[in-house]
């Protein structure tokens, strides 16, 4: 195994296959929970050790798993560590874990994670499944910061529950509402497709690959991703 | 007389002020992929309107008589997950043998609700919120009529901008999202409508 390979595989999930800007998975936890730093890394954290467990595992069984049933299969994999993550919270970080609330059971079906099982370690070695892993979640949670730190230094004027003086008068409450999470993401995947400027492979290549449900869908899905014409 | 004013108050406030979509980031996957059309949006729509029925009526009883009697709450999310795929995969069947015509129409988006994270996360949410099993359907139904309707409008205002001007790295996904922001703001209208109902 080259070692290239391998750091290419872990470095892709950073920024050129980012799973939050450039693949669009996991929507739903990025905008609940961006709306403090310490919610946005929780939620990295904990997607990303359920990420790197359950690749790991699928990776290993991925020959014994049938593949007509292999999605619920993952899914009851998944759901497993996500139990696993959820007890561990519960017992050491009750704060967090009163903070994330129904997010953090719904990292279940967190289309990051069965899509990368779907996608990469249903096919690929344990080691690389693991690296893929590490890359993807620490991708998952730097997206998240970045949009976090965004919606509360500017929406409540203060960084991971500090207050900042000049911005703690003047806040943006929209911000840290709903609708102003869907604008500084839809903002953000602008931004990362400009700077990547094409280097990035284009959403539909893989959109319903990295889909959930691609197995069913037959490619009604790809509205998600960028438009055909584009 | 309670009751039912209690029933009302909870579908009125999952619709309209609490939608699942626009202000809990719940379904935001489907509403984004499969609100291109008037039609799939309203079809989408009604199959998880159905299949957020099915899933609450079977999951609060499993919730409540045996996971709760067994000790073994920490199972919700593997037992709720497990049921709803179940569900969907026998209601695509029983659908395909006896109603083909629905089938037809509605089948195509059921498989796609196993993995929707507001199915799940609407019965998760009815045993947190304690909710009684009519309690339990009510906000289903609300949270379902919920969705659809913010797919069905969402779906008219994409195809508006699918005929305007966009800058290039805003093409696609980001528009999207940010024309979804003004829905939503348009929906903090209805903040204090709920509360004011009986009043």
């Amino acid at each position: 195994m080259k070692k290239n390979g391998n750091m290419a595989i872990l470095i892709k999930g950073l920024l050129l296959e980012n799973p939050v800007f450039v693949l669009i998975l996991g929507t739903c936890p990025t905008l609940a929970t961006t709306t403090t730093v310490i919610g946005a890394l929780a939620m990295g954290l904990a997607a990303a050790a359920v990420l790197i467990c359950s690749n790991v595992v699928i990776s290993l069984f991925r020959k014994l798993i049938p593949e007509t049933v292999r999605i619920p299969c993952y899914i009851v994999i998944i759901a497993g560590f996500v139990t696993l993550v959820q007890m561990f919270m519960h017992a050491f970080l009750p704060e967090l874990y009163d903070l994330l609330g129904v997010y953090l059971a719904l990292i279940t079906v967190n289309c990051i994670i069965l899509g990368r099982a779907e996608m990469f370690a249903g096919k690929n070695s344990v080691g690389k499944s693991a690296l893929d892993g590490i890359g993807m979640g620490l991708g998952f949670t730097l997206a998240l910061l970045s949009i976090a730190v965004i919606r509360e230094v500017f929406g409540s004027g203060s960084f991971a529950g500090m207050e900042i003086p000049f911005l703690r008068d003047h806040t943006v409450d929209f911000l840290v509402k709903a609708p102003g999470g869907m604008l500084v993401y839809g903002v953000m995947i602008a931004l990362v497709s400009w700077l990547t400027h094409g280097r990035a492979p284009r959403k539909k290549s893989f959109s319903c690959a990295g889909c959930a449900s691609a197995a069913y869908c037959s490619g009604s899905c790809d509205g998600a991703g960028v438009k055909e014409e584009a | 007389m309670d009751g039912f004013k209690n029933i009302i108050m909870i579908i009125m406030s999952s619709v309209l002020v609490n939608n699942y979509v626009l202000s809990r980031f719940l379904g935001i996957c489907p509403f984004l992929g499969v609100s291109k059309k008037l039609n799939q949006a309203a079809g989408m729509g009604v199959a998880v309107i159905f299949v957020m029925l099915m899933a609450t009526a079977v999951t609060w009883p499993i919730q409540i008589y045996v996971l709760d009697r067994a000790g073994l709450g920490y199972m919700q999310t593997i037992v709720f997950i497990l049921v709803i795929a179940a569900l969907v995969q026998f209601t695509e069947i029983t659908l395909k043998k006896f109603l083909p015509a629905l089938h037809k129409s509605l089948g195509v988006y059921l498989p796609l609700i196993t993995t929707n994270c507001a199915v799940l996360g609407v019965t998760i949410n009815n045993m947190t919120d304690g909710y009684g099993f009519f309690e339990s359907m009510a906000s289903s139904l609300g949270c379902g009529l919920g969705f659809m309707l913010a797919m069905v409008l969402f779906s008219g205002i994409r195809s508006k901008i699918q005929e305007s001007e966009i800058p290039t790295p805003f093409r696609g996904l980001p528009v999207t999202l940010i024309a979804a922001s003004f829905v939503s703001l348009a929906f903090f209208g209805f903040a204090g409508v709920v509360d004011h109902l009986f009043a």
